[in-house]
This record gives structure tokens, sequence and C-alpha cells, in this order.
């Protein structure tokens, strides 16, 4: 692949770096939720509670491997209209005030052959997007997508899950880049959460077999729980908390809902920056 | 259209990654992959495997009734004045429609992985209630997702599932239609990988599923192939099937692909192309991915999906299998379209001429053949599939026709 992150250099590379030894923070939002207008001051408040790094979720009516939290963040967000050429452009403003967080676009694939994978690659670098998460798009079918976002140096960040197991674990590693995700529960978003136990030897043998730093996320929603996870791994991933929150603070008719979301997100950022280092490095 | 098989046949596809040409595939959250690479195993093993079969023939014939007959409809015939038409009676089958062609040879597969669970999606209910079923015939827990919309308009299908000892979960998500059933369905799977078998109802999803449907649902071709040629001596002109997700038609059309057979699938036009009511993908949609595979669906600009609506659930389903999508794009099969008023002119007609009340699918395709039978000649065959009767679409033809129960 080409020099990943585009103009940015590699944003992600760098900020494992600038963190480590803690792990990183990830957080997940709904692009759009609860309005395209308000995405910008979340993306910012993202930043300012302390997220290490963003998952922009671009919407998709049928989103199959979330659950209910998610889901209804995706329908608020293509209620109030968000597309991706929408959210293409609203990174493209967040790297005008941000220069290092990285983002990362998350989502199914069918809005992006829509868009045109050509196009949704070319512009999506050039505003300043760092990687790229297809939920619904394995290795095997990753063809039309995978050439287009390495030429425009976007990584296309792959998951691992409880059922990769040793036959599979390679064909997920052989195209990864960026980061390793590790779902830590099979299952969908916002459901169960997995035992510190599983955590760390799910960890421990993907990086036996990855240089890959790895994330973990799925069923992380509180400061605790993060603390636990980031114990262990290189990135906590925390969504269906945040689209919950963002969700309860629309529907109150809240005049602050980034506020709220920094407020949340400062719990969780000084849980993972608390927490002890298990990680054998 | 760059599809380039390197067989004369067109009945070897998939190829060894699930694709029909463009179409099909395996477009799933990494969780599953490896449930489909064992599933895909697992039927290779059980394909390969003559007492599968064989157990599979044995309640085809003593538990389903198969084969179902080839009926020569001589009173539509003379109605419609032109070809002879001859009806394929799979809604004679145990459950009254063709889905239990496929329910078998699943839960005989998932039997042999050792599942235990069984889950499934359904529109009509008809699928709903084979799958409750052989569940309740192989004696194992098993749980219905079906949108809320569709419960309320196919309420005896649920009372059926219920008494089989189903568990039917009402689906509030979406339009509350099958393609939110199927969404549902999948995030039970993903989340119990462990025992649990989801029973796909249609020749859609991910790879393998298109193709042990079709497989499963081939017997219908088959029969009907042998028993034309022993009624006729000789094939038939024109065959013709209801497209939902696609799996009645694929069982038909499939073993004649290589034949001299004009084959016409019929989408649901609902209100009319034109209204943006319907459920016709091909006839409406462009292709995208949706549930596991890369298909024609009907969807907006930006790739959302958009709701289908047919008068009959087990249409209203905004894709069509890839097989179809194939077919499709190299011209081998026509997909024609069918509006809901024409489909419930059609429902009447065959309970008024023939004795024989349809689902409202089949009436779809036989709406088609009611249009273009007049026009050829006597001499000419014509073949539909007679997938489902039509009790459990009594209330909402009644409802339509103006009619209180
Ligand atoms: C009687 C009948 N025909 C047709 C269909 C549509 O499905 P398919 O296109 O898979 O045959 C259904 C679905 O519920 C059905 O019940």
């Amino acid at each position: 692949m080409s020099s990943a992150g585009g103009a940015g250099g590699d944003r992600l590379a760098r900020t494992f770096a600038a963190v480590a030894p803690r792990a990183a923070l990830v957080t997940f939002v709904c692009g759009g939720d609860p309005a395209p207008e308000l995405t910008p001051a979340i993306l910012d408040a993202l930043v300012a509670g302390g997220a290490d790094i963003i998952e922009l979720g671009m919407p998709f009516s049928d989103p199959m491997a979330d659950g209910p939290s998610i889901q209804a963040g995706n329908l608020r967000a293509l209620g109030a209209g968000v597309t991706i050429a929408k959210l293409i452009a609203i990174v493209a403003g967040f790297r005008r005030r941000n220069a290092d967080t990285p983002i990362v676009l998350m989502g199914y694939v069918n809005p992006v052959l829509a868009h045109g994978v050509e196009r949704f690659a070319r512009d999506a670098a050039a505003a300043g997007v760092d990687g790229v998460i297809l939920v619904d798009l394995p290795p095997e079918e990753a063809d039309e997508v995978a050439p287009a976002l390495a030429a425009h140096g976007l990584h296309l960040i792959r998951l691992a899950t409880p059922t990769t197991d040793d036959r599979r674990l390679p064909a997920v590693l052989e195209s990864a880049s960026g980061f390793l995700y590790h779902v830590a529960v099979a299952g969908i978003t916002g459901a169960n959460s997995a035992a510190e136990a599983e955590i760390a030897a799910a960890v421990a043998r993907l990086k036996a077999a990855t240089r890959l730093p790895v994330a973990v996320g799925f069923g992380v929603r509180t400061p605790a729980q993060a603390a636990m996870v980031a114990a262990h791994a290189d990135a906590v991933v925390v969504g269906s908390a945040i689209v919950d929150l963002v969700g309860a603070a629309a529907a109150r008719g809240s005049n602050d809902v980034p506020g709220e979301v920094a407020a949340f997100v400062a719990t969780l950022a000084e849980a993972v920056r608390g927490a002890p280092r298990r990680l054998a490095a | 259209m760059a599809d380039r098989d390197p067989s004369p046949s067109l009945r070897s596809g998939p190829d060894a990654r699930g694709h029909f040409g463009a179409f099909g595939g395996r477009y799933v959250a990494e969780t599953l992959m490896p449930l489909l690479l064992d599933l895909e195993a697992a039927y290779r093993e059980a394909k390969a495997d003559p007492a599968f079969r064989a157990e599979l023939d044995h309640l085809l014939a003593h538990y389903v009734g198969r084969p179902s007959p080839l009926y020569f409809a001589e009173k539509l015939t003379r109605h419609l004045g032109g070809a002879k038409v001859y009806l394929k009676r799979d809604e004679l089958n145990h459950t009254g429609a063709h889905k239990i062609n496929n329910c078998l040879g699943q839960i005989l597969l998932a039997r042999r992985m050792g599942k235990t669970r069984i889950i499934a999606e359904t529109g009509a209910g008809q699928h709903g209630v084979a799958t409750a079923t052989v569940a309740a015939r192989f004696g194992l827990p098993c749980v219905i997702y079906m949108g809320a919309r569709d419960m309320a308009r196919q309420a005896p299908n649920v009372f059926r599932m219920r008494l089989l000892g189903a568990e039917v979960r009402a689906v509030e998500s979406g339009s509350r239609t099958l393609k939110d059933a199927m969404n549902e369905a999948l995030r039970d799977w993903v989340t119990n990988v462990a025992d649990t078998f989801y029973i796909i109802g249609t020749a859609a999803g991910p790879h393998p599923y298109p193709e042990l449907v079709r497989d499963f649902q081939s017997v219908i071709g088959e029969e009907a192939k042998a028993q034309m040629l022993a009624a006729e001596g000789r094939l038939p002109d024109l065959c013709v099937a209801a497209v939902g997700g696609g799996s009645n038609a694929i069982g038909l059309f499939h073993p004649f692909l290589d034949d001299p057979v004009e084959l016409v699938g019929v989408e649901a036009a609902g209100h009319g192309l034109d209204s943006g009511e319907h459920a016709a993908s091909i006839a409406g949609g462009r292709p995208g991915v949706l549930h596991g595979n890369k298909t024609f669906l009907l969807q907006d600009e930006d790739g959302q999906i958009r709701d289908a609506h047919s008068i009959s659930a087990g249409l209203d389903y905004p894709g069509i299998g890839p097989e179809h999508a194939w077919l499709h794009a190299i011209g081998r099969v026509r997909y024609e379209s069918v509006t809901d008023a024409e489909a419930l002119d059609a429902f009447a007609l065959l309970a008024r001429v023939e004795g024989i009340i349809p689902a409202l699918e089949p009436a779809h395709a036989l709406a088609h053949v009611a249009k273009v039978a007049p026009a050829m000649a006597a001499d000419r065959i014509l073949l539909m599939n007679l997938c489902g009767r039509g009790d459990k679409d009594i209330f909402t033809a009644a409802e339509a026709l103006g009619v209180r129960l």
C-alpha cells in the first residue's frame, strides 16, 4: 500500500506511539446524530473530553451488526438527512481545526458503493480521513474497495472476533492495516460484555500474531469497563454508551449535547489514563 | 455482460467464493464468516453422502407428499384461449407452499452439524410455518422473527407457528416487514453462534445459502420436467414463477436453464412501478449489498434501502436472490412485474375457473400467464409454479375486495 494517512502522514501510527504505554481511547458516534449541524461540535467535544481516535459512523438503513442503540442513532441521523458526502465535508472542516486526531469512518458497504468507491476514497483521503471500517466487507469480498482505499492512503481496518479461530486468523491479518479491531463478544453492538480473562487472552493471542496495535470494543460502556480493557489492549473502543447519551440528550431537548458528550468522554479518558498497564510489551 | 463461464452449462454456479457473475458473495460481519465456511463444508459433505439424500427423499415423499402433481388446467386454458397451461401443484405440499422443501433440507443439515436451536425470518409466514413444522418434527427449539406489520396481515400463520411450538418474535424496527425480520435473525445468529442454525427461507443471503436453497428447491423443476415429458412428450415452451427472494422460481427454473425453454420471473409491482411503492428489485432497483449478498436492491441514491410494497407479504422484499440477478444480467431469464390489482384479479380467477385458491404470491405469476397465454398458439405449452395455496391470504384478499369477514 502507498504511504498510509495521505497528506497527514500516518496519524494512527503517530497517535498510538504518542499515547504509549497507555491505551488509546477510541470513541464512536453516529455521523449526523442527532443532526448533521451538531456533528462538528460533537467531534470537537470528543477531543475535548480526551478521545485519542474518533470512529465516525456512516449511517445505514439496515445496520444488521448493530444493537438497538446504534440502530436508533442511525435512524436519527438518516432522518436528519445525513449522507456520506456531508460527513466527508464535516471531516474536512474538523481537519482545519485539528490536524492530529485520527478519524476512522465506520459503516456498511452499500452506501459506499452507492457513493462510488473511487470518489469515496479520493474525497475521504482529501478531507483527512485516516481509515475505514466496513462491517460487512470481509477480506474475501474486499477486492472492489480495498485497492482504491490503499491507493489513497486509507487504512482498511480489519475485525477479529471470538469466532476468528486459528484457521481464520491469517485471512483476517493478511490485509489488516492501521490497527486490528478485536470484537470482544460474538454479537451485536451494545449488548453483552466480555470477561477480563477472555479479553486478556484474546489480546495476547492477537499480539502474538500481528505487530499492529490491537483495539478492543463491543460491550465497553462504563469508565470501569474502559479501565479494565485499557489494562490489556492498545486501544479501548466505546460506542453505544455515547450514542445512547446523544439520543437521550436530544430527546430531552438538551441545548448542550456536545457539552454532555465531552463530560462523559472525560470520565472514560480519566479511567483509561489511570488504568494499570498489564499488557506485555 | 462480462460473465465468462468456461463451462457451457448455466447450472454450474456459483464459483468457489459464492459468486454468480458479479452477484452473490459473503458480505457479512467477520463473526459470521467462520460459520458460513463451516456450513459450506458441511453442505458439500452432505451433498456427497447418499444417506443424506435418501433421508431427504424419504421425508419429501412421506412427510411433504411429493411429487406434487403436474396439473393440466384445462378450464383455465379454455378461458384464456391460447397456450396449454400446466400448474405445478406445490401448493398441495404439507404446510401449503414450496417452503417446506428447503426447510427439510436445512434442518437435516443442522442436525448433521450438531446444532440444537433453529431460527428463521418470515414474511408471509409460510417459511415460518414450514420452519416451525420441521423444528417440531425434529424436536428442536425454534425462534421465528417476523415483522410486526406482517404479523398483523398474516395472523393465521402466526397462530399456526405458535401451535407448532415456535416462539414468534415481533420485529418493530425499520419497515416492520421481511427485510427487518432478516436483520433481526442475523443479529440473533451473530449472538448465538455456537448452537444456532439459521434456516434462511429464500435463495438469497450470504453464500452458501443461495446455492443450497436452490438445490433443495430444484426438486420442483426436476419433477416438473419429468412429468411434462411424460404428459406431453416434450418440454414446455415457457415457465413462469413469482419472485420474492426467488426460491420457488429458481427451483422451477434451474433444471431448465440449459434447455430451449423461455423462463419468466414475475416481480411484485405493488401500486405500480411508477408509484414508487412496489417490490420489483430488478425492474426498479440497482445492484448493491444487503443481507450478505450483492444483488439488485431497492435503494435511494445514497445506498439506503427503500421499503418494498406488495399486497403479498411473501414478495414484500427489497432484494432478489443473486442467481436471479445474474440470470437477468446475462439475459437468460426475463423479469416482468404485476401489480397488486392484477394479482387480485388472478387470485379470484383461479378460484372461480379451476376451484383452486392460490396464494397471492403465485397469483402474480398467474396474472402474467393470463396476459401472455391468450397470444400464444394452442399447441404451445406454458408451465406455472403454483407454489402456495391461498388460505393464509383470505383476510387480505377480502379486505382488498371490500368484503368484511
Ligand atoms: C407461497 C409463496 N410463494 C412465494 C414466496 C416468495 O418467496 P420465493 O421468491 O423465495 O419463492 C413466498 C414467501 O413467503 C410464499 O409464501
